[in-house]
């Protein structure tokens, strides 16, 4: 009889200490996620923040005293300074066409690297292999003087040397498409080429449309490049502010002449562009998983 | 790194083989030795030929025109002057340009090098087509027509078609790129003596320079060195430490909503690095918001010297830089953690182990296993971490040495960055850059060999 009060009693214990834990979890969980929503939510709301004009780049109270979206339709109404729509719009135009030349490069190199065999396949994966290990933008003044020299710096040249810069060396960064190639059964293009089909047709009329989501997670890689580069535009752009993007509007607005007048401007613009952006990436998660848990299920 | 270098009979072997060409070649083969494509329009692969012999004819003129001119140039990298004559009629000083700046000279001398070097591949692949043909007409057999080469296009040869371009493209804005800065390392070109327009070669100054430990930027280089190593080790340890703790506790049977939890952090994360990062940079400022916060509530009455004291600012960088990968690093761990046998955990929970044994003996051991390559990446991305140190601290505070270009924060990469776009030491900075190179491959192949998962790819398999 005691014996059995006794173990009731443990495992009464036991239960409370479980509980006593997980509600430690849960507390510490809370208090983490608060640190690394707090920016988010600090700019949200300095984004909002509409008192004196919205003017001023600190204050010292956390709270907004007036909230409103002022800021938003001036980032968007007054371009005399800094022209936020052209900015977006010259930011949106480099990211599509970009976006598109790089998917092609860097599917293209991965499906060769991953289901074709030629002579210097090897030699070209470890040769792409070293040259990721140099500063990436260590050779970003050498493209700026090759693209100055065929003209492209001038003007809205500057247009085509971004797109040029963002997609031209795609094609090292075939590593994740060909992981996710190498995973669809070589039985496939054997059967396909047993009855006949080209390798193009094996390419694209097999292998591709079973790619889907390295297909979309490629594709959305690179359009995001232009919006979240900021040293190579900064770089190319120098002031010619016509063509500045995005990311070099946001960081001008935080330089000494600026930020007095347009901090909150900065939250307002952070936020539209962190919008988007994050839908994007977010969905690029959901085409990552989906790619790494292979292509043919079964 | 061995087997990369020596010499393993091909994979693909073949007879058409340039060697072959000469010793068994008739004389129409031998003569495509000069005249590309004679062979192929002997042998009625008129277009082919003719396309041979149009690009041959097109480096010759290129070479001719301003190859030769180019390469010559090369060797002394130019000569150039300016020259000042008093103008008497408009009352002040003419400049005359004479010559090419030597930065130009060595980037058409590159140019001219690789092209050189694939038009030497494309003349061996015709000269191997000229030998084809001839064996294929001798054997009677079917040569191919230009329409079989273009449908050859889309089938054996695809992957001709597929990398053309993307090749061209890398070549252009990565390989030349590369070549033309490691070659700066070689020269002078720096704002130090005025060499901007015209440099010479200087072979390994530049390296002494850096390397030596007197010196101003040899001085700088080894404590940037050491700086950039320490952060390295801390912003990799660390993150993988605290994002596997966090993937973990999410993951644990007793949390609740757990996709909430991870969408929280994920958040973060998903948000532009160069907004979230000149968002902390403000809010950490003197006048931010942090510590306009802390001193209202009276919790200090100074501001913290976040950006301003050089210890504050190295710890700092290292924490916002947790703030910004521990949800990366537990984004990658849930994957692998719910990948482990399940059949581990039984054993070890029949055996009576705790909690804290089955994390020592299965799940850190099962992690380093998976995540080692994972592991390296991350470290050769944080000694190249560009953009947390420029868009945070921009490498400050500044050094006490007033002359220093490196900050106290400052990493090789950031530092490159500076000596290139702000000082114009371009030498030096190539040499930075290519000592961030040999340090990286040193570490990821020392690393990488010693590992499990390299030594013993089916340890858990």
């Amino acid at each position: 009889m005691s014996t059995g009060n006794l173990a009731k009693k443990q495992s009464n214990s036991a239960k409370t200490w479980k509980t006593v834990k997980n509600s430690l979890v849960h507390v510490g969980l809370a208090i983490m996620s608060a640190i690394w929503l707090f920016p988010i939510f600090w700019v949200v709301m300095t984004s909002l923040r509409v008192e004196n004009g919205g003017v001023g780049s600190y204050t010292s109270y956390f709270f907004p005293k007036e909230l409103g979206f002022d800021n938003y339709v001036k980032l968007f109404t007054d371009t005399k300074l800094l022209n936020f729509p052209k900015m977006f719009m010259n930011t949106l135009i480099v990211a599509i066409f970009s976006c598109i030349v790089a998917t092609f490069f860097t599917i293209s190199v991965a499906y060769c690297m991953s289901r074709l065999r030629f002579k210097v396949r090897k030699t070209f994966m470890n040769i792409a292999m070293i040259m990721g290990l140099f500063p990436g933008f260590m050779s970003m003044i050498a493209i700026y003087y090759i693209l100055k020299t065929v003209g492209l710096t001038e003007g809205s040249n500057i247009r085509i040397a971004m797109v040029l810069v963002y997609s031209g060396g795609a094609g090292l960064g075939f590593l994740v498409a060909k992981g996710f190639f190498d995973t669809i059964p070589k039985t496939l293009d054997e059967a396909a080429l047993i009855d006949g089909a080209t390798k193009w047709q094996v390419f694209t009329k097999i292998i591709m449309p079973l790619s889907k989501p390295t297909i979309v997670y490629t594709v959305l890689g690179a359009f995001m490049g232009p919006w979240v580069d900021f040293i190579f535009a900064k770089v190319l752009c120098g002031v010619k502010k016509d063509y500045y993007t995005v990311s070099i509007g946001l960081w001008n607005m935080l330089e000494k002449e600026y930020v007095h007048q347009y901090f909150t401007r900065f939250c307002a613009g952070a936020v539209c562009i962190s919008i988007p952006i994050s839908i994007v990436f977010l969905s690029m998660q959901g085409c990552y998983k989906e790619g790494m848990s292979g292509a043919v299920k079964g | 790194m061995k087997n990369i270098f020596k010499r393993k009979p091909s994979d693909f072997p073949t007879e058409y083989t340039v060697s072959n060409a000469f010793k068994k070649g008739d004389a129409l083969t031998k003569l495509s030795f000069l005249l590309l494509g004679v062979g192929n329009v002997a042998k009625k692969q008129v277009v082919k030929g003719i396309l041979f012999l149009i690009t041959e004819l097109a480096y010759i003129g290129y070479m001719i025109s301003y190859g030769f001119y180019s390469l010559k140039e090369l060797t002394t990298l130019g000569h150039y002057e300016k020259i000042e004559t008093w103008s008497e009629e408009d009352g002040c000083y003419i400049y005359e340009q004479v010559g090419i700046e030597s930065i130009q000279v060595l980037l058409f001398g590159v140019f001219t090098i690789i092209l050189t070097l694939l038009f030497i591949a494309f003349w061996r692949e015709c000269v191997k087509s000229a030998y084809k043909a001839q064996c294929l007409a001798k054997e009677g057999k079917h040569i191919n027509s230009f329409k079989d080469d273009i449908k050859d296009l889309f089938n054996v040869n695809l992957h001709k078609l597929l990398l053309t371009l993307p090749l061209a493209g890398i070549l252009t804005f990565s390989v030349l790129p590369l070549i033309f800065m490691i070659l700066q390392a070689f020269t002078n070109y720096s704002d130090v003596d005025n060499k901007l327009l015209k440099f010479d070669w200087t072979g390994f100054d530049a390296f002494k320079q850096v390397l030596s430990l007197k010196g101003d930027i040899g001085r700088q280089f080894w404590s940037v060195l050491l700086w950039t190593v320490i952060w390295a080790i801390f912003a990799t340890v660390l993150n993988y430490i605290f994002g596997m703790i966090l993937a973990l506790v999410i993951n644990r049977k007793g949390t609740r909503c757990k996709g909430m939890w991870r969408f929280f952090f994920i958040l973060s994360i998903a948000i532009p690095q160069f907004v979230s990062l000149l968002i902390v940079r403000t809010m950490l400022k003197d006048n931010g918001a942090i510590n306009n916060i802390l001193m209202d509530w009276g919790l200090i009455d100074t501001p913290l010297p976040f950006w301003t004291n050089a210890t504050w600012a190295r710890v700092t960088v290292i924490v916002v830089n947790l703030w910004v990968g521990i949800p990366y690093t537990m984004l990658q761990m849930t994957g692998i953690l719910q990948n482990i046998p399940a059949d581990l955990y039984e054993a070890a929970r029949v055996d009576g182990a705790n909690s804290f044994v089955v994390f020592f003996k299965i799940t850190l051991p099962y992690m380093l296993f998976v995540t080692m390559p994972h592991l390296i990446t991350t470290f050769t991305g944080n000694i190249n971490n560009f953009n947390v140190i420029y868009l945070l601290s921009g490498g400050g505070p500044a050094s006490e040495h007033l002359k220093d270009t490196a900050g106290q924060t400052d990493l090789l990469v950031t530092w490159l960055y500076k000596l290139t776009i702000d000082q114009n030491d371009f030498n030096i900075g190539a040499v930075i850059g290519i000592m961030t190179f040999i340090v990286l491959a040193i570490v990821s192949l020392v690393t990488y060999r010693n590992t499990n998962s390299y030594k013993d790819e089916e340890g858990f398999q």
